[in-house]
């Protein structure tokens, strides 16, 4: 047992720690889902999922904002160029303008969430 | 902040109606209905998620999480009396590199 977990990785305890309080849901859950509620075959599934995501990605990409009522919406943004630093180096960059999205929760989606966050606290803790 | 907002307003904005008439033209399999359907069960099945405390991670677009917000007093701007604002999370994105990188190639629309 000892000699097994010696044997891990940093990166394979964080996975432990993450997998403890945050349950992921993943491309393959999404697809489930089409299965179960909407009657996809499972590639018709899988092939969907990955289609709704390349149409946002790409919308975006394009400089068009995607609004999903009822969930949120992604935004874009310019950023124009500002000073910064290499965190590792503490060396003085410039950061370059760039384009960068954003995500904006609808009031509904904020708002279950933040109705449930007593229970949140008890799940998840008080971490930033 | 201000150039940011007014870009904000000029964008042009695919929606969700717009969504699924472009993936009924793509999957001609399925009809109209079946996509709206399958589109609000992706919708309803990550905010249910996020708000459960799960996270998404969608490869090559991005995860979203929750952020804690401590308990706060804040003001009502109006009367600029105090109120006290309770601890809560809120949802957060944080974009994949892949969508980053590609929403950063200069390529207006």
């Amino acid at each position: 047992m000892i000699e097994v977990d010696k044997r891990r990785t940093k990166l394979e305890y964080a996975k432990v720690a993450t997998s403890k309080t945050w349950m992921t849901v993943t491309k393959a859950d999404l697809g489930n889902t089409l299965f179960d509620e909407v009657g996809l075959n499972k590639r018709e599934a899988k092939d969907f999922v990955e289609l709704f995501f390349e149409k946002i990605r790409s919308s975006l990409e394009h400089g068009f904002a995607v609004k999903l009522s009822g969930f949120g919406s992604f935004t874009l943004r310019n950023k124009t160029s500002r000073p910064g630093r290499n965190p590792k180096t503490g060396e003085a960059v410039v950061i370059s303008a760039r384009r960068v999205v954003t995500f904006r929760s609808s009031q509904k989606l904020k708002k279950n969430v933040i109705d449930n966050s007593f229970e949140l606290t008890q799940k998840l803790g008080r971490k930033r | 902040m201000s150039d940011s907002h007014e870009n904000q307003l000029k964008q042009p904005t695919l929606t969700k109606s717009e969504l699924v008439v472009y993936l009924t033209s793509e999957q001609p399999q399925l009809s109209e209905t079946d996509v709206e359907l399958a589109v609000n069960s992706i919708l309803e099945h990550m905010a249910t998620a996020l708000a459960n405390g799960e996270r998404i991670e969608i490869r090559g677009f991005g995860s979203m999480t929750l952020h804690y917000r401590p308990p706060r007093v804040g003001r009502n701007p109006k009367t600029d009396e105090k109120v006290d604002v309770p601890e809560k999370y809120v949802p957060h994105f944080n974009p994949g590199a892949n969508l980053r990188k590609r929403v950063n190639s200069v390529n207006p629309a």
